[in-house]
């Protein structure tokens, strides 16, 4: 009976966590109007009715152009802000330290809005681009923390062995850093991808007629409710969990070699 | 490949520390040179200034005659196997090897074939496609040593190489290091602490200190007459016996030493050891009564007590056949030739 308690407990937490999004996942196998018990089924038409609708399909393909393209440049950005300041004295290195890092703690509303009155200002118009300047400026911080903190006196070792074995430099960044931080740089990356891929606010206030993923489910949301929102959450689901998956099994083969 | 080293009035500051003092240090071409120092006399800051990875404050870098003194180290003729080794753990041995001459534009057939060759050379063949975490220390450093004479430097600058091996590894790389050496004949610079490694492998010590070079010389005459008292109490362990010149002698607490030549005035007279005889010799250090004495193997360290001077305790190294009790009285002497004398510094 002892041992009991504890296997419950583990239990109650496991379901905590997951039936929201086991519901979620069994309703979009609805065949019926409403996601509500009771459940009539199994049937794939939601996920017809979504993948044949071009609007959403959209959304997706804009949602991974932003993740994929943000991430990219926080995390080149990020990469040599920290290797600028992990490798050269510079004056006031503490402070340029903090204001890099600073963004992180400012809500992604204040960011967004604040774009958006600077971008309105400026006479740019809201896109796609402009969603993703507001994703490298919320990845940027973490990507550089990140990658930051894993840069010790190993590589610093190796970097200067590469020079006096005449490496350029560019050559010790992208034969020798790059390499040597690849964990690094790529859980930067991934994180960075996953936060943009589900990031609401910013992608709403800074886009207009091509939208992300979350603001189409947002407007869809506005209808009220129906399978087809639990088929594109499920599908999304699916995404990251592959995202995760794959980040998982680079860091173990990162791990054993 | 191989060439001379001249280095001539280097000083360096960091901050307001004067690390390098006015060094000025010749260097022949396939020479093996140890730089020999307590920690922070300045060795491996001169070792810096070598590789061109510190720029002297003053003074002139010479390396075949041209002029290396403000030349990146990607463009000197120089390369360096540092402390940690500092190998790509993300590349091959043969890869790592190979690096410096894909930079220098090698193809890849003929890199890796010389990358081959050399970790051959430093006995590790069949190990090319192995990753270096694979490998023990002292493989690491022998990855680290091929991977440093793969570019064919003029001089190999080499950072206390043995220091992170186990005593025995060490003494048997220092053999190895010095017959690749003889077989590449490049010029090596070699920093370390270690005295008996200094004396093991170099054609000519450096004695460092404080920035200074203290004493420069082939092993044996650093070791058995150096230049100044740091010299030879850093060299190995030393009996000091305070004395004053008078011209055919020297008067000290333990009586007249027959040491001519030394001139009139306070002395420190120094004898290693290993240069006490029991017996009588051509300089009588007079009666001694053992206080303390232990087996060696090679031979008997005993603390001796002088009879002319209970206080003074000399430590000698007698012949290891029959350990002498404690309280037994003995005569000591010792070669004229074994003595070092310093004017003392006050």
């Amino acid at each position: 009976m002892r041992h009991a308690l504890p296997w419950l407990y583990l239990m109650a937490a496991f379901v905590f966590i997951y039936l929201p999004v086991a519901v979620l996942v069994l309703f979009s196998f609805q065949d019926g109007n409403l996601p509500v018990p009771p459940f009539q089924g199994p049937s794939l038409r939601w996920y017809a009715d979504i993948l044949g609708d071009d609007d959403l399909t959209g959304a997706l393909a804009h949602s991974l152009l932003v993740a994929l393209g943000a991430s990219t440049l926080a995390v080149v950005l990020g990469f040599l802000a920290a290797y600028g300041l992990a490798r050269h004295i510079l004056p006031g290195s503490a402070l340029l330290r903090g204001v890099l890092i600073a963004p992180l703690t400012v809500s992604y509303l204040i960011v967004g809005l604040g774009l958006l009155i600077v971008l309105t200002r400026a006479g740019l118009g809201l896109s796609l681009l402009t969603a993703g300047i507001g994703h490298v400026v919320i990845n940027l911080p973490l990507a550089f923390a990140i990658i930051y903190a894993s840069m010790g006196a190993q590589q610093q070792n190796a970097e200067r062995a590469a020079r006096d074995l005449g490496a350029d430099e560019a050559r010790v960044i992208l034969l020798i850093t790059v390499p040597m931080l690849a964990p690094a740089i790529a859980a930067a990356f991934f994180l960075s991808v996953t936060l943009s891929w589900d990031e609401f606010i910013i992608a709403f206030l800074l886009t207009r007629f091509d939208v992300t993923l979350p603001v189409e489910i947002w407007s869809m949301l506005r209808s009220g409710l129906s399978p087809r929102l639990n088929a594109i959450g499920s599908l999304v689901f699916l995404i990251s969990v592959v995202v995760v998956l794959s980040v998982e099994l680079f860091f173990a083969r990162g791990r054993r070699s | 490949m191989t060439a001379p080293v001249l280095l001539t009035g280097i000083d360096h500051w960091f901050g307001p520390f004067h690390a390098l003092k006015d060094i000025a240090l010749q260097i022949e071409a396939g020479e093996y040179i140890t730089l020999l120092g307590p920690s922070g006399c300045g060795k491996t800051t001169l070792l810096s200034v070598l590789g061109g990875f510190i720029d002297p404050s003053r003074g002139q870098v010479l390396i075949g005659g041209r002029d290396m003194t403000h030349v990146a180290p990607a463009r000197r003729p120089t390369t360096t196997m540092f402390q940690d080794y500092a190998l790509f753990p993300h590349m091959s041995l043969r890869d790592n090897v190979g690096f410096g001459l894909r930079m220098g534009g090698m193809a890849r057939r003929a890199r890796h074939a010389r990358a081959e060759a050399l970790l051959d050379l430093v006995g590790l063949a069949g190990a090319a496609s192995r990753r270096p975490h694979e490998m023990s220390g002292g493989q690491r450093q022998r990855v680290a040593l091929a991977r440093a004479l793969a570019v064919e430097p003029d001089v190999l600058l080499l950072d206390e190489p043995l220091g992170a091996l186990d005593l025995k590894l060490r003494r048997a790389m220092q053999d190895e290091l010095k017959a690749i050496q003889r077989k590449v004949g490049t010029t090596f610079v070699h920093v370390t602490h270690d005295q008996e490694e200094a004396l093991a492998i170099a054609d000519r010590i450096v004695v460092m200190n404080a920035g200074r070079i203290e004493d420069q010389g082939p092993p044996m005459r650093i070791y058995r007459q150096p230049a100044t008292l740091f010299a030879a109490d850093f060299m190995g362990e030393m009996n000091h016996i305070p004395g004053c010149g008078a011209g055919s002698g020297i008067d000290t607490p333990l009586g007249s030493l027959a040491l001519g030549g030394h001139g009139t005035g306070p002395v420190n007279v120094c004898i290693r050891p290993e240069a006490i005889r029991p017996g009588d010799g051509p300089v009588p250090l007079g009666p001694a009564r053992v206080k303390t004495a232990a087996f060696f193997g090679t031979h008997i360290r005993a603390h001796l007590s002088m009879d002319a001077d209970p206080d003074r305790v000399l430590i000698a190294h007698l012949p290891p056949g029959r350990l002498p009790g404690e309280g037994e009285t003995m005569m000591l002497s010792a070669d004229a030739d074994a003595f070092c004398v310093f004017a003392a510094e006050d």
